[in-house]
Order: C-alpha cells, then structure tokens, then sequence
C-alpha cells in the first residue's frame, strides 16, 4: 500500500506538470498561429476596438439592429441563461411583455412575423447572432429612423447572412455586431 | 430547418466514421501492439522509472481497485488544498476568491469523479491556476481512470480463467498518453484556430458601439476544453459552458465538441470487440445503445424544433424553434442533439440550458442519466451497461433453461448480488437525496433554491441528483445550489455514484474470469444475437422505466401534461 | 402398468391439505424466507392496522373503511395464494412420494442373528447391517444387498414392470429394495441404510421443506427479487414526499397497494412451488433425486453418457440380411439359415428365424426333432445341427468357419469372403454357414437403434447436449454405430477406468457430465460425473455414489432428466420474465390514480380509462393476487420445452411470457376494473 502511494504520488505530480502547465502552454504557442493570437478575435472601427466577434453587445436605441434578450444584460464577465422553464407564469409574462415593448418599437410589423429568437433569452446571455428573419423584420424600423431605403438594408442585412457550413449543416445566421457595423458604414456613405 | 437536421446527421455519421478505426486504434494500444504512437514509449518508460512502477506486474481485480482508489485518493485532497487557497495562488489575473469549503468539496468531487457539476460559474469562480492544475488535469486523469478500470473488464474476457488482469498504472498512463493527450491537442488546435482563448491574458474591457464599458473574460480555454469533451468531462472554462460563444464560437467547434465528446464512449464499444476478439458483440451493444439512444433523441429535436406550445399561444413566428436557453449559431435542432448526446454519455457540457428544455425533452434528457448505459461515460458507460448485461443474461438464460453463462463463464449467487446492488445504488442516491430535498422544501419553501415553481421546480431538484448519481454535471442550472445542503449532498452522491459502479462491474469481471471457462455449445445464450439485444434493450427500460416512473411522472410528465 | 401418478393437478384431498397449509404459513417465521413474500406480510399487517383506524376514525385523509378494509383483504389473499402454491406443490410431492413409502411399511422381517439365530420382528426394528432372509412369497422389508443367494424378484410395485427380475448377491444386480416381493428361491439381505434414511425418505423430507434447500440458482435468483423489491420500496417510500411536494395526499393504502404490484410477487411466490415440481416431476419419470440441485444441474448438462447396448440399440444384435453363395438358391439358403437356428435360443437366433418369416420361409420344429443340436463353445466358435440324413449345418464367425472349410479341402468363395468384408466394415457381424462343411452362405447381423433415437439425439444436439455412446464393441463397429445413430462421440473397448477419464477430460474443459450406470465399477465414474444416476437394479455402492436413482432401470431416463431439469430453469426464467413485465401496465394503473385528484392534466396517462383511482387500485391489487393461482397450474407442470436452439427459446419465451407479460394485465386490469365499478 505505501510503495502503491508512492508511485501515485510520484505519478500525480508528474502528470499536473504535463496537463495543467505543458499542455496549455503547447495550445498557447499553437494559438499564437491563429486569427486572434489565441485572445480572441476583436472588431475594431474607425482603428478603436469596439468588441469581440463572438461576444454579443446590448444595442438599445432603434438605430441599431437589436440582439436577443440577455439574462445578464451582456455583461461578459459572467454568462448565464434565464433557467426559466417553459410554462413557468411569470417567465411567460415577461415574453409577452417583450412582444408588445417590441410592436411598439415596430408598428409596421405583423405579431405573427415575429421570430422567437427576438423574445427569448439566448443560453449564454451573450449571443452575438440573430436570425436571417429577426434582421429582416427590422428594417422597416431602422431604415425610418436612418433614412435608409428598405432595399439598401435588404441587400445589407443579405450579405451579412452566413449560411449554413457547406451550405448544408446548420442554420443560417447574422452576426449583430458586424451587421450594425456594416449599418454604421452604409449610413456614412 | 432542414439544414439543421442534416447537421444533425452529419455529426453522427462523422462520430461513427471516426469511431470505428480509433477503437481498433484503442485496442491496439492497450494490448501493447504496435501503433503510430509509439514514440511516446521512452516517455513512458522515463514516468514509470521516476515513479518506480513496474508496469509488466500483474495485479487482480482487487488490487486493480486499491490503486485506483489510492491515486483518486491523492487528487482529491490535492484539488481541495488548491481550490480553497486558490485566492491566494499565482495565476490569479482577475483576482477570484478561495472557495468555501464546501463548494471546494463539491468541486474537487465533481472533477475527481468525472462529473463536473459546477456550483460556480467559471469566470468569477476559479482562477486561472485552478482552471489548470485542478479542472485541467482531473479532466486527463478522471477520464484516464475510467478507461484503466474498463481495460481490467477487457482483460478479464479476453484470456480463458485468470486472476492477472494486467497493470493498473500501465493502462492508465497508456489512456493518458496515448489516447487522451494526443486528440485533445489536435481537438484543441480546431478549436484555438476558430477563435476559442488560448492566451494567458485576463479580463479584456472593451467600449462597445452603444458606449457601454464591458469586461470580457478569456483566459487559456481552448486545451481545457477540448480534454473537457474528449473525457466526457463537461466542466467548461466559462459559466454558460459550451453555450458561451467564446467556448464554442461557430458550427465547426460545435460539431468538433461534439464528436470529441462521442468519440471515446463509442470508440470503446468497438475496442471491446477487437480486444476480446468478438467484433459481433461490439456491434450487436452498439445497436442496443444506440437504438436508445435514438428513442432519447429523436423526441427530443422534434419537441425543440415545434418550439415552446405556450409561446405559440402568443401568436409569433416559432419556426426557429424553442429558442428560450438556446444560441442561434446551433439552432434548436442541435441544441437537441447536443442535449441528449451530453446525458446519454455522462459528459454534461451544455451548449443551451436544460432548464429551459420542454418538459418532454426535459424527460428525455432525465431518463438518458438515469439508465446511464447508452454509450455512457468515458469507460464507465461499458462497465454501467455491463452491470445490465450481468442482470439480462441472468434472466435470459434461465428463459433457455441453463443456468446462466456469460463469456463462458457460470454467473452465480455473488454476481448476481453484486450486478443488483449497483442496478439498486442508483435509484437510491437519486431518490433518497430528492426525497429529501423535496421535503425541505415543501417544510420550508422559503429556502429560495427554486427557479421555477411546481412541477418544473421539482424536476430541478431530481435533475441535480440525478446528474450527480450519473457523474453528469450538467443541470437544472435555476437551481440555487451553492449552499451548504446542495454542495455536501451531491459531493456524497457523486462519490457512490462513481466508485461503486466501477467497483460492481470490475468485481464481477474478475471473479467471472476467475472461473472455469466453458466452452460455448448450441444451448449457451449467444450475447451477441439479435433476439438476447432485444432482451438487454427491454430490461434496460423496464429497470430504468419501473425505477423512475413515478419521479418522472410527478415533474417533467406533469408539467407536460398540465399544459 | 406404470404406478399410479397423479393425473389431475388439484385432487380434492390434496386441495383441502394444501388450503389448511396455506394458513399455517402465514408465520413470519415461514414467510421470512420468502423475502418478497414477506414484504407483503408487513404490507398486509400495516393495512391491518390502518383499517382498524379508520374503522374508529382515528386517521383521516386515508380513505373509506370500505376501501383500506378491501385493500386488507386482496393482500391477504395474495400471501394465501402464495402459500398455497407452496403448500400444493409440497402436497402432491409427498403423495407421490407416501404411496411409494406405503408398499413397505411394517413389513414382517426375519432377522439372523451372528450366531445364527433367527426371529420374526418387524421391518422398522432392523437397523443397519442387520442380516435378514427373505423366501418366495415374501416382501423384502428394507432395501439392502444380497449376501447369499439369488431369487427372482416382482419390482412392479416400486417400478411398474410387471416382468420378474433376477437378483443375486456378489454381482452388480445385489441390490433389492424394500416393498418388493421375492418370487421364487431365497435370499439373504444385508440391512445398507438405517431406517429413515432410505432415498424415498429423504425425498419425502426434501419436498415436505424439513431440509429442502434453495439450490444455487434459486439462491442467485431470491437475491435477484429482492434486488428488486429493494428498488420498489424505494421507489414507494420517496414517492410519499414527493406527493408531497406536489400537494397530492396519498392514502397509506395506495401507497402499499403499489408497492406490493410492482414487487415481484407472482415469481415469489411461485417460486418455491416450481422448485418441488421440479423434484415432483422427476418423481412422476420414477427418478428419486437426492436434492433440488441434482435435477437443477441436469438442466445444464453439456455431456450425456450413455451405455450403447439397451440405450442407443435395442437390447442385441439382430439378423438383418441373406447373402447366399454363388450358385446357391436364395430360398433353398435361408431354410438352412432358419433350420440350423430354430434350436438357437439366443437373441441372434430368433432373429434369425424371424427374418426369415418375412421372407416367407416357414419350418417347422418337427423338421430338426430327429437332429443333434452342436452348442456354441468358445472353442469351435460356431454352432449347428447334425441330422440323422447325415447333413451337417454350421453357422459361425468367419475365421472358425473358414477354419472349417479349408480342413475339409473346400476353398472358401470370393464373394463371400468380400460379403464378410462389406458385413464388418459397416458395423455388423458377419455369421457365416456352411453345409456339410462347405460355404452357403453368409447372414448379417446388424445392432439396431432403438426407434426414435436418432431424433432423440438430434433433440439434445439442439439443446447443446453433446451424447457419447459407452460400448464394449471395437473401434469400427463403434464408429458405424455412433455414425448410423447419431451421436457425437463414443468410448470404444470401453473399461471403467476410460470411462472415468472421458469424464474428467470433460469436466477439465468446463463441461457438465451426466452418465448412468449400475455396476460397482461404476460406482467412481458415477461419483465424478456432475449428475450420476444409478439403476435401482444396481449396486448399494452405485446408488451410494449418484445423486439420482431411477427406478425403472430404464437407460433412456438421463434424456428424460436433462429435460426436467431444463424445463425448471425455463419455468423460472420466464415466469421472473412474466412477473416483472406485469409492472408496466400497474404503473398505468396505479400511478394516475394516485395523483388525478391533484394533478388532472395526468388522466393522459390513464390509458386503460380506468373508471375511478379506486376501482383502478383496486383492479391492479385484484389482478396481482389472481395471477397467482392462474399460474400454479404453470408453475407445477413446468413451461414446456421445446429443442429450439437458445436463440429461437429466448425469442419464443420472451414473445410469450415478455411480451404477454406486458400484454395480459392491461386487459386483465380492465376487465376487473369494469367489474369492480359496477359495485363501487
């Protein structure tokens, strides 16, 4: 039993070495190879960062394409979703509630037209997608508010679409950030 | 939609296509033949000599187990020492706290045992230092063990009766060094490459496009998540797991983190068949696993992709599905997938909340831990499913009138006993502790650990439990269960719900292989037949279905029905 | 002429025993080794209990007296029924056994003394080693060994033939039993076993429970229901809290009812009934065995040893053809053959007579009552007659006859001597006749399988039972007949000593072996073999040595035997099967009506459409105790075995009794449900 102790004491340490300090620090070195240098991959504008690719950002103002709902308000030093069952009461009232905060933002837009992801939170409060359909519906909103042709944002929020991988496997989506800063762009021209 | 059910597909067929040959690839390795691997021998042998191990000396079953519980031992009190000084450890950039210590309890059981349920969120929980030394490496080592201790079933099938079942640390460096390390880089590097953290670099602030100052969290993520799959671990590097876009960015890491997480419960499959040299037997389990696995699946996506029926209520559009606790880049009909695929084997990352499953899927997902035996754990699931196999040939072979044989060998009074006291364990440290729980909170319902309230709040309770008998780790995550109660009970839970199921099979395996071998004639019950499949499949159910029902029937099956 | 066995399940008297035993049981004591039995006790004395309560109102929220007070009752039945199929297997077990035991009871014995002495006492006085005479007329009064003597002896009343047998002392056949009457001459007995201790008696105490054990596999399998009555009461009790959670009371007795549907009680409480069955139906074959686990193991038989001559062939050899010389007329050669054999009263002749009858080549005795019949000696090696015309006919094995032959300058013929050839190399003998010392002829003897014995092996061959014939005769002859009867393997040239190496070779590989034998030579191998039978004809020494004694003598018996032996773990297997698949409709029984009054949204599961949760309960209590006595019937006379390959068994048993088992008390449960809700 004691040389048994021995040699899993012996064997432990060793083995902390390799997995928690080699092997990190090999993925670290492999990572410097990769797009973001293993820190994740930033957006800049105008050569000021203004966020992570994949990390979503709360836009309120009707100006911008607006994101899921977020349990934590897109604080991305925590994560979490809303744990909320789906016949919980007071979680359905708070749907409902997003739908009429969201047809009063959007008058022109039809109740039946509006997709669930616009009214659910998303699991990690920091989704950075929408739907192709949730970008589309507010258009109508956002080209009001920016003076922009409704053809100009169909064609934007069209090219802002990444379909499925190989055009097959998985949904299609639309990346906030990118899509608002493309926006951003297309009302500076 | 149907892109997404394709995805769906694809994901299948590429973990079966990859699974097959890495079995094979298994099989050799722990039979000591040659492999493309093999450059890794003069470590091996550079270990074994530093820590005095003779690798060539034959253990039993018994002593097999001594040095498993030995080693498990030393990493426990070690993850405790770190977790609950970790504070005031290096590695500490965004200056998190030493856990209390019954948190740390429960979070060095948790990774010890392969389970990962995480009562802490990862971002503002642990530090960097502990992400390492303690998740990072008993999510190597945990996964390791459960592979040794199947090796010892091999072992004991392959030869005619013996006692020596080989070397516990042989097989267990071999699973660490062989198997385990070299995915996890290559998974690792997909990852790194598709934008998951690698760096060292703490907490990044940003000013977003609204203006609004934000801190983003990062650290060295991609290594620990790629050995948190591929050891069917689960406890991920951020609070919200594989759901956290940082963890599991696009489509290709969630397909990646998927296969890596199948890969070696159904690769183990496969090595049996080629170690014991019964490749029929290999692929007669895997129908039978994979058969359930299906009657868990299939309900599931189409309960998700038909959305939530009181949102429908509403009036909007749900054809995108429940997206409630879902990330749009997945869809629900990964999300689905995913949701069994991590219950089935006893992974439990998550990339949507499971609290925010329909109560049916909520069900499947319930149901897939508590049968806990298609596919399974790393290792573990084969020697769960084993346990099944005990209790089917027993039963079955005294339906074709011969006292019950298995692998050539007479299954008697001690099997028998052993095989039911692991089938009864799990039943009990589930109920019991939800019991429990249950009565705690109708006594005193101002405990406040419910997210949701009724049936759905029960199912949150009997999930923790189950997913801790399971050694799952995924949750009911509404569940307050960073208290004194919740830490301590399922530390105790997740401690019987891992050691003795892998100490039952082994058990049997070796008193099994110390008997006579009898020869197979045409009146010994094949187990690998299509009719003793069935069997299996069936007491699968009947003992998961009878032992649960009513659990079942009073939280997701209520809530289901009641709306 | 078989012995009396009982041919209806439920004679009256044995009923009534059964249903007073039944009673008796209830004690705890009885019950505790029943563990899922006896969970129902308890079940049974807390319904007591809360009955008497709600009779006086001392409780409320557990339901109508009406109801806990039915709850009661339906319990109580079950562990009546329960006991009942114990108690019937056991009665009909020792009737069987009791009109054995009746032929020898207190038997007059003449009893010798050392000096010589004798003096009538009765049989119950004799002890072991006593010495006793027996003359023609008499009733031997206890089983023992012939020391002296030889008697023809009527064993009808133990084995049912009414044919005499001989028995005479130093020999194999030494052995006589008591109840059986000598015919003629007289013998002395030694006295092999006290009184009290002969087999029938320890069988009697092995089916009346006084030292029945629970063989290995019954042990496994209690272990295996109690496993599971464990998960039930856990799954019972966690339920109460639960329910609680949910604000659904659950009265005490829907509590237990559940409990006591989900456990396993059919198999519980058939059990043990099937058990002595088992032991029962060996005894309706005439096979006393010396446990339950003897005819468990045979179940599990791999190796069959069996003796060629009287098991695999009919008794001798038998004439089979004519093959007469060149130039030698057919006929004219067969009325040689018949005539030199008329006299011939070996088995061999009279075969021979008779082939030639279906010839239809008839002599009559008148034609030899002038000839001098020339016997077999091991010397000439043939036999004959000489007649008075001086015509000389021989028959014989070759080389004495060709002996014959060549003395008296005739050659022997080429196409007899390949006929002889031909004859031996298949497995026959070859018996060559001459007249007037010149070749006729040649008859073939051949040893015939006994009808239906290539079946019969075909039959074990799919049960995976490997069958070795045991013979004296050469290699050759061996081959050819193990090939033409179709067994797997055989001992040629057979000694004891080979024997008892082909079992221990066996045994060494894993296997099982069973074999049958009489002789004390025997005895070892019999010892060695896992499941040894001796003929009750055989020696003390085999029938000490084996843990089955047949008293028929018949050597076929071992196939018999495996058969029981496999219909007995069948009939566990698949009433374990049967019982446990009942669950899945209790549950949707049961389970909605627990919790419907709380919980409406869950009359989805009501899929029986049940008319009220008690009606419902009840139905599932009423179902559950019923099955019970529906099954003895099946449980006694064992679920039938069919050689199917395990396979085809396992999918046939679980279509059956898994399926059916899932299938039976959804109907079941309805059609009680419907009945009870017109009184409810």
């Amino acid at each position: 039993m004691k040389t048994a102790f021995k040699q899993s004491f012996a064997l432990t340490v060793i083995l902390i070495v390799l997995f928690a300090f080699v092997y990190p620090l090999t993925i670290s070195f492999i990572a410097l190879l990769s797009p973001g240098k293993g820190n994740g991959v930033k957006l800049s504008k105008n050569e000021k960062v203004i966020g992570y690719e994949n990390i979503g950002q709360k836009f309120y103002s009707d100006r911008y394409f607006q994101g899921r709902p977020s349990a934590v308000d897109y604080n991305a030093a925590g994560s979490a979703g809303s744990n909320k069952g789906t016949t919980n009461p007071d979680y359905l009232k708070t749907v409902k509630e997003r739908i009429d905060t969201f047809l009063v933002h959007n008058p022109e837009v039809k109740r039946e037209n509006i997709p669930a992801d616009l009214v659910t939170a998303s699991a990690s409060g920091l989704d950075p997608d929408i739907s192709p359909d949730a970008a589309y519906i507010q258009i109508k909103r956002i080209g009001k508010v920016r003076n922009l042709s409704e053809e100009q944002l169909n064609v934007l929020v069209g090219q802002q679409i990444e379909r499925p991988l190989f055009g097959l496997f998985g949904p299609s989506k639309v990346n906030v950030l990118k899509l608002n800063l493309a926006l951003d762009n297309l009302s500076h021209k | 939609m149907s892109t997404e059910i394709l995805g769906v597909l694809f994901m299948f067929m590429l973990t079966l296509l990859l699974a097959i040959p890495f079995g094979k690839y298994i099989a050799r390795v722990y039979n000591g033949d040659k492999t493309i691997t093999d450059f890794m021998a003069p470590i091996e042998r550079a270990i074994y000599r530093i820590c005095g191990i003779d690798s060539h000396k034959e253990m039993n079953w018994k002593q097999h187990m001594a040095a498993l519980l030995c080693i498990n031992m030393i990493w426990f009190f070690g993850a405790m020492i770190i977790l609950t000084t970790q504070g005031s450890l290096p590695l500490n950039p965004d200056g998190n706290p030493s856990m209390s210590y019954h948190l740390a309890f429960n979070t060095a059981i948790s990774f010890l045992v392969n389970c990962n349920l995480q009562h802490y969120s990862g971002e503002t929980g642990v530090t960097y230092f502990s992400q390492l030394t303690v998740m990072t490496f008993l999510h190597f080592v945990s996964a390791a063990t459960g592979m040794a201790a199947l090796v010892v079933v091999f072992r004991a099938f392959r030869d005619k009766t013996t006692t020596s079942l080989g070397n516990f640390f042989r097989y267990f460096l071999l699973s660490c060094t062989r198997i385990l390390l070299p995915v996890a880089i290559v998974v690792a590097t997909i990852l790194a490459f598709r934008g998951v953290p690698a760096s060292f670099a703490g907490k990044d602030q940003i000013i977003s496009m609204e203006g609004d100052t934000v801190n983003v969290s990062r650290g060295p993520a991609a290594g620990m998540i790629a050995i948190k799959h591929l050891g069917t671990n689960g406890g991920g590097w951020f609070g919200v797991n594989s759901a956290h876009p940082l963890e599991n960015p696009d489509y290709v890491t969630n397909i990646t983190e998927m296969v890596a997480q199948v890969l070696i419960p159904v690769a183990m499959i496969f090595a049996f068949g080629y170690f014991i040299k019964r490749k029929k037997l290999s692929w007669t389990i895997f129908a039978v696993m994979t058969a359930g696995f299906l009657m868990l699946v299939i309900p599931t996506i189409y309960y998700e992709i038909h959305g939530n029926p009181e949102i429908t209520k509403m009036g909007i559009d749900q054809s995108l599905g429940s997206m409630e606790g879902k990330e749009i880049r997945f869809g629900s009909a990964a999300s689905a997938y995913w949701a069994i695929i991590t219950t089935v084997i006893s992974t439990g990352s998550v990339n949507s909340m499971h609290d925010s499953l329909t109560p049916m899927s909520g069900t499947m997902t319930l149901l897939a831990m508590m049968i806990n035996a298609f596919y399974g754990g790393c290792g573990v699931g084969i020697l769960n499913y084993f346990i099944f196999l005990v209790i089917t040939v027993f039963i079955a072979g005294l339906m074709v009138g011969r006292t019950p044989e298995m692998f050539g060998r007479k299954v008697e009074a001690r099997e028998v006993k052993i095989a039911i006291m692991i089938a009864l364990l799990h039943p009990f440290i589930i109920l019991v502790p939800t019991a429990m729980a249950a009565f705690g909170i109708t006594s005193n319902p101002d405990l406040g650990w419910l997210n949701n309230p009724g049936f759905h709040g029960f199912s949150e309770m009997l999930y923790e439990y189950t997913s801790s008998a399971a050694n799952n780790g995924s949750g009911f995550e509404g569940l307050g269960d960073n208290t004194v109660w919740w830490n301590i009970s399922c530390g105790f839970v997740l401690i019987f719900g891992r050691y003795l199921p892998i100490i039952g099979p082994v058990a049997i395996a070796g008193i099994l292989a110390s008997k006579k071998y009898i020869p197979e004639s045409s009146g010994t019950l094949k187990i690998d037949s299509i009719t003793f499949s069935i069997t299996t499949f069936a007491v699968i159910l009947i003992i998961a279905a009878l032992a649960f029902f009513p659990a079942l029937v009073l939280g997701p099956l209520a809530e289901y029905f009641s709306h | 002429m078989k012995r009396q066995t009982s041919t209806t399940l439920f004679q009256k008297d044995l009923v009534i025993a059964a249903f007073k035993e039944s009673f008796i049981k209830l004690h705890p004591k009885t019950m505790i080794k029943n563990p899922v039995m006896f969970m129902v006790e308890i079940g049974t004395v807390i319904m007591f209990i809360v009955t008497i309560m709600t009779l006086f109102s001392v409780v409320s929220g557990q339901g109508s007296f009406a109801y806990n007070f039915l709850i009661f009752l339906i319990l109580l039945v079950t562990l009546l029924f329960a006991n009942f199929a114990e108690a019937i297997a056991e009665a009909r077990g020792k009737a069987q056994a009791e009109s054995l035991r009746k032929t020898r009871e207190e038997t007059p014995a003449t009893i010798i003394y050392s000096d010589g002495r004798t003096k009538r006492i009765s049989s119950s006085e004799l002890k072991k080693g006593d010495i006793f005479i027996v003359k023609a007329g008499e009733i031997i009064p206890s089983d023992g060994e012939i020391t002296e003597g030889l008697a023809t002896i009527d064993e009808s009343a133990i084995t049912g033939e009414s044919a005499p047998v001989i028995r005479e002392g130093g020999g194999d056949r030494s052995s006589v039993t008591g109840g059986t009457k000598v015919l003629s001459d007289q013998i002395k007995v030694r006295v092999t076993i006290a009184q009290g201790e002969s087999f029938l008696d320890k069988m009697i105490a092995l089916v009346e429970g006084a030292s029945r054990q629970k063989t290995p596999n019954e042990i496994a399998l209690t272990i295996l229901l109690a496993g599971f009555t464990m998960v039930f009461l856990l799954v019972t009790v966690t339920l109460k809290t639960f329910g609680d959670y949910a604000n659904a009371t659950l009265p005490l007795a829907s509590l237990i009812s559940l409990f006591v549907c989900l456990i396993p009680t059919t198999i519980g409480g058939l059990l043990s009934a099937i058990g002595i069955a088992g032991m029962d139906r060996a005894l309706q074959a005439n096979v006393i065995s010396k446990s339950g686990k003897a005819v468990e193991t045979a179940g599990d038989v791999d190796t069959l040893l069996l003796d060629k001559t009287g098991t695999i062939t009919i008794g001798n050899r038998k004439a089979t053809n004519f093959f007469p010389a060149e130039g030698i007329d057919k006929t004219e050669f067969i009325r040689i053959c018949v005539l030199s054999s008329l006299a011939d009263e070996t088995p061999e002749g009279k075969s021979i007579v008779e082939l030639g009858k279906t010839q239809k080549v008839e002599v009559s005795t008148k034609d030899i009552q002038q000839a001098k019949l020339i016997k077999f000696t091991a010397e000439t090696r043939s036999s004959g007659l000489d007649f008075p015309d001086g015509l000389e006919i021989r028959k014989g094995a070759f080389d004495a006859i060709k002996r014959i032959t060549e003395k008296a300058g005739f050659s022997f013929p080429a196409e007899i001597n390949n006929h002889v050839k031909t004859i031996s190399s298949n497995g026959g003998t070859p018996l060559v006749v001459t007249k007037n010392s010149k070749v006729v002829g040649v008859i073939q003897l051949e040893d015939i399988i006994k009808p239906g014995m290539v079946e019969r092996f075909e039959r074990l061959r799919k049960m995976g039972v490997k069958t070795v014939m045991v013979t004296g005769d050469n290699p050759l002859t061996a081959k050819f007949i193990a090939n033409k009867a179709g067994v797997d393997d055989f001992i040629a040239e057979a000694t004891p000593e080979e024997k008892m190496n082909y079992i221990k070779k066996e045994q060494a590989s894993g296997k099982l072996v069973a074999m049958m034998g009489d002789g004390t030579n025997d005895a070892p191998a019999l010892a060695q073999a896992d499941v040894g039978v001796a003929m009750n004809s055989g020696t003390q020494a085999a029938k000490e040595a084996c843990n089955m004694v047949d008293l028929d003598n018949d050597p076929t018996k071992l196939i018999e035997i495996v058969e029981i032996g496999k219909q007995l773990l069948i009939t566990r297997g698949t009433l374990t099967t049967f019982s446990i698949a009942n669950d899945v409709a209790k549950y949707f029984a049961i389970v909605p009506a627990l919790f419907i009054a709380s919980i409406p949204g869950l009359q989805a599961l009501n899929i029986m459409r049940l008319s009220s949760p008690e009606t419902a309960i009840l139905s599932a209590v009423i179902f559950n105790a019923i099955i019970i006595p529906f099954l003895i019937p099946l449980a006694l006379k064992g679920v039938q075995y069919k050689p199917l390959g395990a396979s085809a068994l396992l999918a046939r048993n679980l279509l059956i009794y898994g399926l059916g088992g899932v299938l039976v008390p959804f109907a079941g449960i309805k059609l009680i449900d419907m009945a009870v809700s017109i009184f409810w």
